[in-house]
């Protein structure tokens, strides 16, 4: 699929002037796109004069990006402490058993993909679980095949 | 809106927006914090737009305000809805109930037993917000007004005297009287450290250069705490006003404020308060037409943890991978873009208007000797009512988790609370009567963090749990010293080995090894505190290190390679629901007849337990 890069320029533009600006300009490709295509990173290499190395260093320190497609929908498993103790870890397991990957991969139909998160601050409801930004709280490893069907059969 | 152009001008805006407010109108206070927008907040404030809207065209309702609040502290009980002037408190609010508020509370002035909060021990109904145990043992200073305010709308601050320490400041006081100030106040940072506030001003104050920089920490990454991301959500131009008042003081002209990127309405919120006070005159050029200039950007950070350190975040800030680097040099005389830069937490900021407008020792008269203020808590884990909560420093964990927090859920029995966050510690049973301030805790093995408290009952392992964290913080190390990066990855194998029941005698010693090399010979806190989980651990509960290594067993029931999933007879009724959701297909048995499952095919996933409507199935 090619890929329509009118709004990496608008991105490089916004940030032509920027100090210190990488970061943000990454954070823009990365929710335009879902993740960092390559072309996209050599015209903002062009453009700002930052080398592709020191790109390809910050893209891979910083958990929000990711440098292969995502999903149609992310799901992301919190695992804070608090979740942690009320059974996360269960959770987890159950939605790699559902979906047969890891955190960080996304399945070979490209449906889901998913990830981890450190704490989503919704404790109250957990162990919970952020799909396309929206939270399923209070779950129980029996729940999941539901909502993951619900999800699937969206589209 | 034209810029307020003097400290005159702004308190004839204030006397107008006040004027213009009926005391005695009717209006609702609904949470729109992340934690009932979870819960569903935002459809219940639909649906009672909508019937009051419908009303409203009837013309049976005069004004009825709806205040899409930040979050309101409850969360445990979400979503929630206060209506003033009453103060009543309605908890698990569903859309379906929307109606029934408007027509017997709004309209026929009465309350409606089951959406009220009942008192679980006493099974007593209370009404008012303010009588219910969870606020009533609070003293709420920086949240105060979090309940009440509409955080998009910068009039909702100014109605309750928001930015009215600043012209106080920029008029009244000159920068060393302010640090002075801060000083006397004994106000320490909130961000975990507890470095005091005004020496850190004073020191990046009188660091040569004409170019200084402010930021706000607000890269929160403990899991398990959000008062921060709380505060922006629901007071944002609290936090802004402590800046501007801070740089004033400092004498810088730029800000930063470094948000975490999973917080999207804390970012949506700050940017909406920075265009808002941009717009009144009370940000940028000229500031209430003192001569003072000061501007704010907002950075959103990468997702990682190692950012919440100062000189990390200095380097994220700057575009650059978040490592820190050894502070020979503070970064009050060489942070960012090597130019002074003073950097303190959202609640530090946040409670400095409080300060200036209400004087250093009315501020020092709270909490203890050496921790002055109060403390803000994300009270989560197995407590009954999760939540954020503030209290004065030097409460006792016991006043807080059981008072406030209403005890442990599910009437389990307290094990050990965790605070600090990966830096933290597990403090036990026997010490619940430590006062809560930054030389006990840190005396006790763990220490006051940015304000994560976990509740963890019987079925919490210990083991475990250090585990977790150590896991947390391998993944999270930045790479950058061997101790930390290499250390944490041999600490976690050999938690992992004894959790998979593969313990040795000799772990125990190895650990402890590990833990002062990794605490000895890493450059940032990130490093030197990984140990304080395992640590603190190993110092409390022991025993159960023993259990598992010794005996193979895990106390808790958590250590999967330790446990097995088990039917008891007696209670199982052959419904069968058990059998049809085993992933493996492990259970077998006829219909009305008690099942088993097979331990050779079990997973111990603990679909079983979950489904089961008879506590039919235990762990052993």
């Amino acid at each position: 699929m090619e890929l329509d890069l009118t709004r990496v320029e608008e991105i490089i533009d916004k940030y032509r002037d920027e100090r210190g600006g990488l970061i943000g300009a990454l954070q823009d490709i990365q929710e335009s796109f879902g993740w960092l295509p390559q072309p996209a990173l050599r015209r903002l290499s062009e453009e700002l004069g930052y080398p592709m190395n020191r790109i390809y260093s910050v893209a891979t320190f910083y958990k929000a990006f990711s440098l292969t497609p995502r999903g149609r929908h992310v799901c992301k498993v919190c695992m804070g402490t608090a979740c942690h103790v009320r059974g996360a870890p269960r959770i987890l397991e159950e939605i790699e058993r559902q979906l047969g990957i890891g955190p960080g991969e996304t399945t070979a139909d490209k449906t889901f993909s998913l990830d981890i998160v450190n704490c989503v601050g919704a404790c109250a409801i957990g162990p919970v679980i952020d799909i396309d930004g929206e939270h399923k709280g209070n779950l129980t490893p029996g729940k999941v095949a539901a909502i993951l069907k619900e999800y699937r059969e969206a589209t | 809106m034209t810029r307020l152009a003097s400290p005159a001008e702004l308190e004839q805006l204030r006397n107008y927006i006040v004027s213009q407010r009926r005391p005695d109108r009717q209006w609702v206070a609904i949470c729109l914090g992340t934690g009932c927008r979870a819960s569903g907040s935002e459809a219940v404030s639909a649906a009672l737009r909508n019937a009051l809207l419908e009303r409203r065209l009837a013309a049976q309702i005069d004004v009825v305000e709806i205040k899409e609040t930040g979050c309101q502290g409850f969360c445990e009980r979400g979503p929630l809805l206060v209506i003033h002037p009453q103060n009543i408190f309605y908890q698990h609010v569903k859309p379906d109930d929307v109606e029934e508020i408007v027509e017997e509370t709004l309209l026929g002035g009465r309350t409606i037993s089951r959406l009220l909060y009942r008192n679980p021990e006493s099974n007593e109904i209370v009404v008012k917000e303010h009588d219910i145990p969870f606020y009533r043992n609070q003293q709420r200073l920086l949240l105060a007004h979090s309940g009440e305010i509409d955080p998009t709308d910068i009039r909702d601050y100014i109605a309750v005297g928001g930015y009215s320490a600043l012209p106080k400041a920029l008029f009244t006081m000159r920068p060393d009287e302010i640090i002075d100030t801060i000083i006397q106040s004994g106000l320490r940072g909130r961000g975990g450290a507890g470095f005091p506030t005004g020496r850190k001003w004073r020191s990046c104050r009188n660091a040569p250069g004409d170019t200084k920089y402010v930021v706000c920490n607000a890269d929160e990454g403990d899991p398990g705490a959000y008062m921060d991301r709380s505060i922006i959500e629901s007071n944002p131009h609290s936090v802004l006003e402590g800046m501007i008042i801070g740089a004033y003081a400092i004498g810088s002209h730029q800000g930063y404020i470094y948000v975490r990127q999973e917080y999207p309405l804390a970012v949506k919120h700050f940017r909406r308060a920075l265009e808002q006070a941009e717009e009144y005159g009370l940000l940028g050029h000229n500031i209430l037409g003192s001569g003072f200039d000061f501007s704010v950007k907002i950075n959103r950070g990468g997702g990682a943890f190692v950012c919440g350190e100062s000189t990390a975040l200095v380097a994220s800030i700057e575009g650059k991978t978040g490592e820190p680097r050894a502070k020979h040099v503070h970064t009050v005389e060489s942070g960012l873009w090597d130019c002074p830069t003073n950097l303190n937490n959202v609640k530090t900021w946040a409670n400095v208007p409080h300060i200036i407008n209400r004087g250093a020792s009315w501020f020092a008269s709270i909490g203890t000797e050496n921790s002055k203020g109060t403390a803000l808590f994300s009270l989560v884990g197995k407590v009954n009512n999760t939540g954020l909560v503030e209290v004065p420093m030097g409460i006792t964990l016991r006043e807080l988790i059981f008072n406030v927090g209403g005890g442990v859920s599910s009437g389990k029995a307290f094990k050990a609370v965790q605070t600090g966050g990966p830096s933290g510690g597990c403090i036990p049973r026997d010490l619940l009567d430590l006062p809560v301030d930054f030389e006990s805790l840190t005396q006790a093995g763990s220490m006051m963090g940015s304000g994560g408290m976990i509740v963890m009952d019987q079925d919490t392992c210990m083991v475990d749990v250090a585990r977790y964290f150590t896991a947390f913080l391998m993944d999270e190390s930045c790479g950058k010293c061997v101790s930390c990066r290499e250390g944490l990855v041999q600490m976690h194998r050999v938690l992992q080995g004894i959790c998979e029941g593969k313990g040795r005698e000799s772990d125990l010693a190895l650990l402890q090894d590990l833990c002062d090399v990794v605490a000895g010979a890493s450059l940032c806190a990130l490093g030197t505190t990984a140990p304080n989980p395992v640590l603190s651990t190993l110092r409390y509960f022991g025993d159960e290190y023993r259990a598992h290594i010794h005996e193979k067993r895990c106390p808790a029931g958590v250590c999967k390679a330790l446990i097995t999933f088990q039917i008891i007879t007696d209670k199982c009724t052959g419904c069968g629901a058990c059998l049809r959701r085993c992933p493996q297909k492990a259970i077998t048995g006829e219909k009305k007849q008690p099942h088993v499952i097979d331990q050779q095919l079990c997973i111990k996933c603990g679909v079983c337990r979950d489904v089961c409507k008879f506590d039919a199935v235990q762990v052993i």
